[in-house]
């Protein structure tokens, strides 16, 4: 046996590339609906009707500043186990828990996109929304065509930190049992007598993941940079 | 659209036609401050407008208040006969037929220079995109800009800039275009040439209100001019009576400060 066969042989029957790929989906569907339920939440909070303007800002401040376990162990005893809402899954435990933890990441993240984008917002010149008004677009247009695109450009990089922060919060979904590669971790753990190196094995996984996000958002950043 | 004469007012003090943009007894306040004061003032279809006065005197806000980009305390304003909507459908179909071009020039720095003059005729009109582009390139053509087309506005001097945001309240057909100060933020060199497509569009008949700090070109293109001071129009005269025979004290004192060096 090769030397690198015996520092490693505790991986043996762990699955895991495919503990890692459902990190990769976790992420990548809550970073989707977070990035779409962020961006109206950020249009409320920016928009004419004041009730709206009272929603967002009360969303953004009351579900930014609870633990993401708590809203996470929320989605499944009480969405689920109470008051079972099942998001389509039928009676499959292991797709339930999936959607509930993309839920719940989702609504999680969303407050973040939200100040982030909202930051992104307030680097537009006001001059540009009057332009746009002034030609006759309507609100939503003005924000869509006008506002965001530009608000979107400047707050790649802030972007790119709560992808990454997202990449990580998944671990939070083994919580509720989403045996992705922070269950795995724990498993691995429990069984194994290699702590160190199960770690540094893990560590390097998620550097894997995010380091390469940061590096290309931070050149699409650069990119896409609107010059004035 | 040629061979008009250059001096519009001294054919014709006021051009036969109805009321366009009426506003009567328009009153606002920022804070303490009565920044427009029980305001008259009616413009006539094809007629040029130049609203002057000292910094401060509430011209840039009366001129921004046609559009409703600033709301109105108490008054009343109407364009081509209907009041000026609360916001929302109503009041964009209004701005749509009312071109406004800005100090800072305001062109969508995300969007080529084609791309700023397509928007509203894509987006607000429904033009077909052929159909919008077409006439993008026409009118920066007219404007003198035609190649810039496909740069975006940080690559263009002010001048340039202001002339592409000339073309992109044009693209619109309005009825009436408002400058607010279209000259201000201009290197010296630049204004000609923004002030060259303003009185083109003068002779061709648009009706323009203009808040200016060109005394020049009130002379030659204006029908009327109208002094500000202190939230108030104080005098309204023909550009040839204001300038050389000024009614009110505060008019006189304005002149000597601006007239006494050129």
């Amino acid at each position: 046996m090769e030397a690198r066969e015996i520092v490693f042989d505790f991986l043996e029957g762990y699955d895991l590339l495919g503990a890692f790929w459902v990190t990769v989906k976790l992420t990548v569907y809550s970073a989707l609906g977070s990035l779409i339920w962020g961006t109206l939440l950020a249009g409320m909070r920016v928009g004419p009707v004041p009730l709206m303007r009272g929603f967002g800002t009360a969303y953004v401040n009351i579900i930014r500043n609870i633990p993401l376990t708590v809203i996470i162990v929320f989605a499944s005893l009480g969405l689920f186990q109470t008051l079972q809402v099942k998001l389509g899954g039928g009676g499959d435990f292991e797709v339930i828990n999936f959607r509930l933890a993309v839920l719940a990441l989702a609504l999680y993240t969303a407050a973040f996109v939200c100040e982030a984008l909202r930051s992104g917002i307030n680097t537009v010149p006001t001059g540009q929304a009057e332009a746009a008004r002034a030609l006759g677009l309507s609100f939503t247009q003005v924000l869509r065509l006008v506002i965001l695109p530009q608000a979107f450009r400047a707050v790649v990089n802030p972007l790119a930190n709560v992808l990454i922060a997202l990449t990580k919060n998944t671990t939070v979904a083994a919580a509720i049992g989403v045996v992705e590669a922070a269950y795995l971790m724990k498993d691995m753990i429990e069984a194994e007598a290699q702590l160190i190196l199960i770690s540094a094995v893990f560590a390097f996984g998620f550097i894997c993941l995010t380091l390469p996000t940061g590096l290309l958002l931070g050149w699409v950043s650069k990119k896409v940079a609107v010059k004035r | 659209m040629s061979g008009v004469s250059v001096n519009k007012a001294a054919e014709d003090a006021a051009p036969a036609g109805d009321d366009l943009v009426v506003l009567s007894n328009v009153n606002k306040h920022f804070g303490a401050l009565h920044v427009l004061q029980d305001i008259d003032l009616t413009i006539a279809r094809g007629e040029v407008v130049v609203v002057i006065g000292p910094s401060g005197s509430g011209k840039s806000t009366l001129c921004r208040t046609i559009n409703r980009l600033e709301t109105i305390d108490s008054g009343a304003i109407s364009i081509d006969g209907k009041p000026l909507p609360q916001e929302g459908k109503e009041l964009a179909r209004l701005r749509a037929d009312v071109g406004m071009v800005f100090q800072s020039f305001n062109l969508f720095a995300h969007k080529t220079v084609l791309e700023n003059v397509m928007l509203g005729q894509v987006k607000v009109r429904g033009t077909d995109k052929k159909a919008a582009e077409a006439k993008a390139r026409s009118l920066l053509d007219r404007v003198g800009v035609g190649v810039q087309a496909d740069k975006y506005p940080a690559q263009l001097s002010g001048g340039q800039q202001q002339r592409v945001a000339i073309a992109r309240a044009l693209a619109m057909d309005p009825k009436v275009m408002l400058f607010d100060e279209p000259t201000s933020a201009l290197d010296p060199e630049m204004i000609n040439e923004v002030l060259e497509v303003m009185q083109q569009l003068a002779r061709e008949g648009m009706t323009m209100v203009v808040v200016t700090h060109e005394m020049g070109f009130a002379r030659s293109a204006a029908n009327r001019v109208v002094f500000m001071a202190d939230g108030k129009i104080v005098e309204e005269a023909t550009p040839d009576q204001f300038f050389s025979n000024p009614r009110s004290d505060r008019a006189k004192d304005f002149l000597s400060k601006i007239l006494h060096h050129s």
